[in-house]
């Protein structure tokens, strides 16, 4: 590793990116809350974060461990019980972008979260799908970030857990969903975006020093490349730099109780 | 008419072997300490339901207390996975679980229909997953209107609602603020209900006329225990003990070190024990 930045920050970097200042996001734990805070703190300090613990327009110091942590309510314009979250505002149709993470892809960016192996008898039991069904229908379009590899990024999955383009172009629409789904994924290694002609996920761009073959090795399906892939323009050295800060708060809030 | 009691007895009264149980609280105010009551006095044979199972279902399910679980986000958030509940799925240990699994969206709205005395909830949802496929009690009904296929599930109506608030005064009405989650849905969709608080006032002083406050009337017992949502929180008295649900996956993951655990921390303890948790913030 010769960047000056891990695989993790350029994907969180490039994650924020996506979204912009008039945004309304529905954030997802982890990787996910990261991208939508970094973007807060760099070139969208208008967007509305709201997580499904019913805080809406929240602007926490440091990263939430949980979707409820205080700091989200403490922070927050105003804070919705949970049945008014999923009913008024995600069913409601009042959010644009809806930011995702997963343990399994397939190549048309449907998730699995719930479960590897037979449902009745799992190989792996995973937490479920949460707020994400109703997530993947409702937000006018969804950003998916996770890590690239063949255990993630599947041929096909065990279990759909949330909607994202189906078995392709013309699968949202025959279900009667009207939303986007899946617009943009962005991994550690490149960003993937729906074919117009077939809604397969597609590479647009690589991060600088990823080759074609290293994508291949971490995929589990025939990655396709869109005619003439860009390289990802690197972090700039404010956003790592605020990205650091975050992490580094976050750090010390969450080690600093007794453990 | 709420009843001031100590947990033990709030417990024994109100929940028994085989019971429909749901103890709300999401992420913020889980009633840690009620749950330990539960496992303590051995009660067996449970269903229960969360949105989030969280470390306390976790808890009741490595203990061998549930039969059950209805729930729709079984992880250790922001940590991994619920070991305890992992293995009892996975591996039958100590005992088979059955589960009924939903979305978080399901779950709110059958809480919500339970409240308002519905059969079922309706939502637009579980649109093109696989989860219908896997559980036979998520459903549809055509809208008379538009002729619109929604998706159904029934209605929540457990025995017992079991949920931690910030105060509750004299008279026994009960104050919650912050993340409110989905329990005055549970509580008022439930025959009975138990409500563990961090303080019991005589006045809710200056509040907002809007505040959530379940009225005595709709309250079956309730009883005092400081720091009793540890280590979820409790909104302006501490917070939510980040660090101990990291050590928690090291804890639930093997058998011998989680029962350990359980025996020290909560057979061998008491609800005055979760005092020290709301003293530290004090």
């Amino acid at each position: 590793m010769t960047e000056p930045y891990t695989p993790t920050e350029i994907m969180t970097v490039v994650a924020a990116r996506a979204l912009r200042n008039d945004d309304v996001c529905f954030v997802g734990i982890g990787a996910p809350s990261a991208a939508c805070n970094l973007a807060r703190l760099t070139h969208a300090p208008g967007i509305t974060l709201i997580y499904e613990s019913g805080t809406i327009d929240t602007r926490p110091e440091v990263l939430p461990l949980s979707i409820g942590d205080g700091e989200l309510c403490e922070t927050a314009l105003t804070t919705v019980s949970v049945p008014e979250m999923f009913r008024y505002w995600l069913q409601g149709g009042r959010v644009t972008v809806g930011f995702l993470g997963g343990a399994q892809i397939d190549r048309f960016a449907n998730l699995n979260t719930t479960v590897v192996g037979a449902y009745d008898n799992p190989k792996v039991r995973l937490p479920g799908g949460g707020g994400a069904p109703e997530i993947a229908v409702h937000c006018g379009e969804i950003f998916i970030t996770m890590a690239m590899s063949r255990r993630g990024f599947v041929a096909k999955l065990p279990f759909v857990t949330s909607l994202g383009h189906g078995t392709g172009k013309g699968s949202r629409e025959a279900l009667g969903v009207c939303t986007k789904g899946p617009t943009r994924l962005i991994t550690d290694l490149c960003v993937l975006e729906p074919d117009q002609e077939t809604s397969e996920m597609s590479v647009v761009s690589l991060h600088p020093g990823v080759t074609r073959d290293q994508l291949r090795e971490n995929c589990g399906w025939d990655l396709r490349f869109v005619a003439v892939p860009e390289e990802t323009p690197p972090p700039t050295e404010e956003e790592l730099a605020v990205l650091r800060e975050l992490h580094d708060r976050t750090r010390r809030a969450h080690g600093g109780e007794d453990a | 008419m709420a009843e001031f009691l100590s947990l033990q007895d709030a417990v024994e009264g109100n929940i028994g072997d085989g019971d429909f149980v749901a103890m709300e609280g999401f992420t913020h105010l889980i009633p840690f300490a009620a749950g330990h009551e539960v496992i303590r006095q051995g009660r067996k044979d449970l269903t229960v339901s969360r949105m989030t199972p969280d470390l306390i279902y976790d808890q009741l399910i490595g203990m061998g207390a549930v039969d059950k679980l209805v729930f729709s986000w079984g992880g250790n958030p922001g940590v991994g996975s619920l070991h305890r509940m992992r293995d009892a799925v996975e591996n039958e240990w100590p005992r088979p679980l059955a589960i009924e699994e939903h979305s978080h969206a399901a779950m709110a709205n059958a809480y919500e229909a339970g409240a308002a005395n519905l059969p079922f909830a309706m939502f637009r949802g579980y649109i093109g997953v696989d989860l219908p496929k896997v559980n036979p009690r998520i459903g549809s009904v055509t809208c008379p209107y538009t002729g619109e296929i929604l998706a159904t599930v029934p209605a929540l109506r457990p025995d017992v609602a079991v949920i931690h608030a910030l105060r509750a005064d004299r008279a026994g009405n009960v104050l919650l603020e912050g993340i409110v989650g989905a329990q005055k849905e549970a509580v008022l969709a439930a025959r009975r209900s138990i409500v563990t608080v961090e303080e019991i006032v005589d006045d809710f002083g200056p509040r907002s006329p809007n505040a959530v406050i379940l009225p005595a009337w709709t309250v079956t017992a309730i009883a005092l225990v400081p720091g009793g949502a540890y280590p979820s929180y409790a909104h302006g008295y501490y917070k939510r003990a980040n660090a101990f649900y990291k050590a928690w996956d090291a804890i639930a993951r093997d058998r011998d070190t989680f029962r350990a655990w359980m025996r020290e921390n909560v057979l061998e303890k008491g609800p005055d024990d979760f005092r020290q948790y709301a003293a530290r913030a004090a």
